[in-house]
């Protein structure tokens, strides 16, 4: 068996959710190559080849590829993986966006979000927002794959040697173009990579009231997190929501602040080490999956938290 | 310009579904279905379209059991002009659906088919994407707004890490995010007439659509229970027990 893994990159720096991906590699079993496709992407091939257990790195740099384009890159994964038994991607925004093409392409089932590998053919993955657990069995001759960070445990990025070959394949399809980005910039780690995740509800009343989390984030080296609500609600942007339809985080600590704890919200979260979950309703559902709950007035529990910090 | 939406019926997003005793899936009976919410913010966003005069009809396509027409009347009741259903009782994958997806659009010729990007019960985000693969078209996912220029589309998409614009050739897939729109809520007038206005119903069979799938659910469990911790009493002692007991900070 031959497993191809879809690096997840910024064309300059490989990143972190590929080494989870890596390790689902390794929990199927085989020979495990990684497509690094982007453009200018060298120094990206460079640290996928030093991933461990990868043993070839395909590289396949093309101006095309510079804004990870599905129309143009989906062609590409698909061509490269019809030699491979397995192709594998993290569950980011990215991977989600291009992954399904490339299974329509080759005419395939995709298996989304796994949790778990059973077997080389079986796996776990979450359906009704985590609700429930469905292990599903494929008999695609090629498994088409993407991977939940958090339910691998990432491998060593260091102590490979791979061979790095490069592709010539592949260009622009014609059919779309990138326009622009806005990225949030921010000092604080991202939230699926984060060991502590600081999140405020609805309870944080407005996003000014965010400002007070962020203090504290920045004392516990955290990310800042929110749930639905508070997206909904315009508090902050989408990109922070932790959820079903947001992201998915298991930090060492997660901090709920004026989270009620909807289902939502929960399939999000649930997987983290230790939570705590801070809200002036007692009966809050949040309260029934925290380890250590603090029945208190967020806007008093939290600067004091801050100071003891 | 012609707008398609697919809708899914779904369990509602209040329901707190539960496994079958016997693993074999989650128990529906009886439980309140309705129409995912992705789709509906894709229904809204047609109708958008049609007040500012881009779009010039709105058809609603659903993929599922006869039941589905309830949510296919919802989108009509909210001003979508024409429904198609595509009666199929079975569970079908997503690489299905975005096969009798394809055959739908090759019969309407739609320069514009909005989709949820993930349907609440498997959570796959994938039909969009398929969609978008077997047609040819350009795909703009997870979209927080939709802009028609001429022959283009912008799409500005929710990413990790911020937002990404991308300019889509039409004909084009999009797939919604959440903050693309606020839906708004059926009028009872609306309702009445709603049921006035055409829905097809036809089948798999029909658009030479094979429902067959390479992955069978073995099974479905509860996930493991996480049990509440205990009540601290105070900002000093949670910051104890995270150092001390937890050794998390």
């Amino acid at each position: 068996m031959a497993i191809l893994v879809i690096a997840e990159h910024t064309n300059v720096a490989l990143g972190a959710a590929t080494l989870n991906t890596v390790a689902a590699a390794k929990a199927i079993g085989g020979d495990i190559h990684v497509l690094v496709a982007g453009a200018e992407c060298a120094a990206v091939a460079e640290a996928a080849a030093k991933i461990d257990g990868v043993s070839k790195v395909l590289s396949a740099d093309n101006a095309a590829f510079a804004h990870q384009l599905p129309e143009n890159i989906a062609p590409l994964i698909a061509e490269v993986g019809k030699n491979y038994t397995h192709i594998l991607a993290s569950a980011t925004s990215n991977g989600k966006n291009i992954l399904p093409r490339v299974a329509a392409l080759l005419d395939v089932d995709q298996i989304s979000e796994i949790i778990a590998v059973e077997s080389a053919d079986t796996f776990k993955r979450p359906i009704y927002a985590g609700n429930a657990i469905a292990t599903v069995q494929s008999n695609a001759a090629i498994k088409v794959i993407t991977v939940r960070g958090t339910g691998f445990d990432a491998v060593a990025a260091e102590g490979g040697s791979a061979s790095i070959e490069a592709l010539t394949v592949g260009g622009d399809a014609g059919i779309s173009a990138f326009v622009g980005e806005e990225l949030a910039k921010s000092d604080r780690p991202e939230l699926t990579a984060a060991k502590i995740v600081v999140s405020g509800g609805r309870g944080m009343q407005n996003g000014d009231n965010f400002e007070m989390l962020n203090r504290v984030a920045d004392k516990l080296g955290a990310a800042v997190g929110a749930s639905r609500a508070a997206v909904d609600a315009g508090f902050v942007p989408n990109d922070m929501q932790v959820g079903q339809t947001g992201k998915i985080v298991a930090p060492d600590l997660y901090i709920a602040v004026g989270i009620s704890g909807a289902i939502q919200h929960l399939a999000g979260m649930k997987d983290s080490k230790v939570i705590v979950a801070i809200n002036k309703d007692e009966d809050a559902p949040i309260f029934q999956v925290a380890d250590y709950g603090l029945v208190a007035d967020l806007f008093e529990a939290i600067p004091e938290l801050e100071k003891a910090l | 310009m012609k707008v398609l939406v697919a809708v899914k019926r779904v369990v509602d997003y209040n329901v707190k579904v539960r496994v079958k005793a016997d693993n074999t899936g989650v128990d529906l009976a009886n439980v309140k279905m309705s129409m995912n919410p992705f789709c509906e913010i894709g229904v809204e966003e047609a109708i958008r379209l049609k007040e500012k005069g881009i779009a010039t009809e709105v058809v609603v396509v659903s993929i599922g059991p006869n039941a589905a027409q309830e949510q296919l009347r919802t989108a009509l009741a909210l001003g979508a002009d024409r429904a198609i259903l595509v009666e199929c009782n079975d569970e079908l994958r997503s690489l299905t659906v975005a096969k009798l997806l394809k055959a739908v659009v090759d019969q309407e010729q739609p320069q514009l088919i909005m989709l949820g990007k993930q349907a609440i019960d498997t959570d796959n985000n994938q039909t969009g994407q398929m969609l978008a693969a077997l047609t040819g078209y350009a795909q703009g996912t997870f979209a927080s707004k939709v802009e028609v220029a001429g022959d283009k589309v912008n799409v500005t998409r929710e990413i990790d890490g911020g937002l990404q614009t991308v300019a889509l050739n039409l004909p084009a897939i999009v797939t919604t995010d959440l903050r693309l729109n606020e839906p708004r809520y059926a009028s009872l007038p609306n309702i009445m007439k709603a049921k006035k206005k055409p829905l097809e119903i036809i089948t798999p069979d029909s658009l030479g659509v094979s429902t067959a799938s390479t992955v069978t659910t073995l099974k479905v469990e509860a996930p493991a229970a996480r049990s509440a911790g205990i009540k601290v009493k105070d900002v000093a002692e949670l910051v104890e027990k995270l150092k001390n007991e937890a050794k998390v900070i």
